[in-house]
């Protein structure tokens, strides 16, 4: 990504925004800097930047100062079942003794906001909107009603590096105009990423927006995927034969006769 | 430098992974021992889901033990009828192990029982070859002879009947503890996810007195042949085996399984089972710890894996 890029990113959602005041009422116009990640055989992460523009105000007519309006970005991974588990000591070995599942979990999920959560909207509000990461799984399932068991799994996921909750990843650049930096981890799953921006103004909801993030692998990765579930035998005969070929090799190269 | 591991679906580094492969390899060669019970955890702490890990890490010791096999086999110190007649009993067990495996799973807590076959199996092998070569070595500094072999010293396993005489390990035994301790490797390999060279080895030196010119070697043609089985094997019902991990780790593995051999000849084998004996008590003390030691954090989160 290279500045130049951003420049023209931010200029065009600039440019959306000098059109005719729709009755007052704001809107929030959103654009992620790329709409497909790629995964080839050097990903190691990646960041996506998302640009936003509330539409219905001149940017710069806004009075300069602390920004009127909060932003709250929700990025929502492919979802999969995670089980929660919690050791207790059993006749002196740590085992497993209670589990919870949770269904449709998602593997990524990050909570990005310009301020902390609790000063931009309150909590009754932060909870019938889903914002925040304990207020995402909560919503889950059955199972995930249990806040041991939540907080378990948000702190193991936050420090796994899938779940994050960030008062500072959401920055103005100029009044009415915002950016994002979205950290997609190495073990980033793939499918469709969800982006989902609301923007509060004075403790209540203004208007909201959404984009979406296509994770896929790509190149000799794919490759070795499709390989390896659609001609599974053929796969792992050609794997063990590489292994044999290869201990064969080593063999001779270090020959010393 | 970051590689991004298709099966595995997360970027490692890719020296960390030669380093690992080349010292597990080293280690595998010195001893003649697969490398799995040292490989397989260590791929689970570097953060690679444990079935990825066991299925990937059975084509790492394919290669190795192969390359050993094939050294070892230009010296002729491989007893083929011996592995073959080993092998026999070793594809059995495999069978029943992947059975007991399957209902270990239907009644829970299959890592606790992973983990406590590991604790028992690695301590209970550590400290019997440690003792043992710890008294050679004692004897022998004493000043009294050691004797390796001891012809009078047969013991009930001498006394069983259909007797075949190997003849490279110049030992002459009833086929029956053959394809037993065979069996009994399989099963454990299995269980455990691993070749059982580990095992293999000192069940050869003290039930069946393999003389130690041609243990290693015989040992090593059984992993390779029972871990090439599990490759294709894993890769079939699975579809676990990571190729790059796979290819990566056995770049490592074949070359400082090399070095190890070499490094093997240059060292008196009773130093090399006080050696193996002293790794295996370690990585044996290492999961006792895991499973009687307080967690730091008692909670754990996993995806619901078909796999296991």
């Amino acid at each position: 990504m290279t500045a130049r890029r951003l420049a023209l990113i931010a200029l065009a959602v600039a440019a959306t925004m000098v059109g005719p005041r729709a009755g007052g009422a704001v809107q929030l116009v959103v654009s992620p800097s790329t709409s497909h990640v790629m995964i080839a055989s050097n990903y190691a992460g990646t960041r996506v930047v998302l640009f936003g523009g509330v539409e219905g105000v001149a940017p710069f007519e806004l009075p300069k100062g602390a920004p009127s309006y909060d932003v709250v970005v929700t990025v929502t991974g492919p979802s999969q079942t995670l089980v929660a588990r919690r050791k207790e000591r059993v006749l002196g070995v740590w085992a497993n003794v209670e589990s919870r599942t949770f269904v449709d979990a998602p593997s990524y999920l990050a909570v990005l906001a310009n301020r902390p959560l609790d000063a931009i909207a309150a909590p009754t509000l932060r909870d019938s909107l889903r914002i925040g990461l304990d207020n995402v799984i909560a919503a889950l399932s059955a199972g995930a009603g249990d806040a041991v068991f939540r907080a378990a799994l948000i702190g193991l996921e936050t420090a796994h590096g899938a779940y994050a909750e960030k008062s500072d990843a959401v920055v103005f650049f100029a009044p009415g105009l915002f950016r994002a930096d979205i950290a997609l981890p190495p073990d980033a799953l793939v499918g469709t990423y969800a982006i989902d921006v609301k923007l509060f103004s004075g403790g209540v909801l203004a208007a909201q927006g959404g984009s979406t993030v296509d994770v896929r692998k790509v190149g000799i990765v794919q490759f070795i995927v499709e390989a390896a579930s659609r001609h599974a035998l053929l796969y792992g005969i050609v794997v063990t034969a590489m292994a044999l070929g290869m201990g064969w090799l080593a063999s001779v190269v270090f020959r010393r006769d | 430098m970051e590689i991004f591991l298709p099966i595995a679906g997360q970027s490692i580094d890719i020296f960390v992974l030669l380093g690992l492969g080349t010292s597990v390899g080293f280690v595998a060669g010195m001893f003649g021992v697969g490398g799995g019970f040292l490989m397989t955890p260590l791929l689970i702490f570097l953060g690679i889901s444990p079935g990825v890990a066991v299925a990937s890490v059975s084509t790492h010791i394919t290669a190795s033990s192969f390359s050993g096999a094939l050294s070892y086999w230009r010296r002729r110190a491989v007893d083929l009828k011996l592995s073959l007649a080993l092998l026999a009993g070793g594809l059995g067990g495999t069978v029943s192990g992947v059975w007991l495996f399957t209902q270990l799973r239907a009644l829970g807590q299959l890592d606790l029982l992973i983990g406590l076959s590991y604790l028992v199996m690695l301590t209970a092998i550590g400290t019997l070859m440690l003792s043992e070569s710890l008294r050679f070595m004692l004897r022998e500094w004493r000043g009294t002879k050691p004797m390796l072999r001891r012809p009078g010293a047969h013991t009930w396993v001498h006394g069983l009947p259909l007797k075949i005489r190997f003849k490279n390990s110049r030992i002459y035994v009833s086929i029956i503890p053959v394809c037993a301790i065979g069996y009994f490797v399989g099963v454990l390999g299995a269980i455990m996810g691993i070749g059982g060279g580990f095992l293999l080895v000192p069940m050869l030196i003290y039930f069946l007195r393999v003389p130690t010119t041609t243990v290693i070697g015989t040992s090593n043609v059984l992993t390779m042949a029972t871990m090439a089985l599990a490759a294709v094997t894993h890769a079939a019902t699975n579809h676990l085996v990571d190729g790059v991990l796979a290819l990566i780790l056995m770049a490592g593995g074949v070359t400082g399984a090399q070095f190890g051999a070499r490094a093997a000849q240059h060292m008196r084998p009773e130093r090399l089972r006080f050696l193996l004996g002293l790794l295996v008590l370690a990585v044996g003390v290492r999961f006792a710890f895991e499973i009687f030691a307080q967690p730091d954090n008692p909670f754990s989160v996993r995806p619901l894996e078909a796999g296991r």
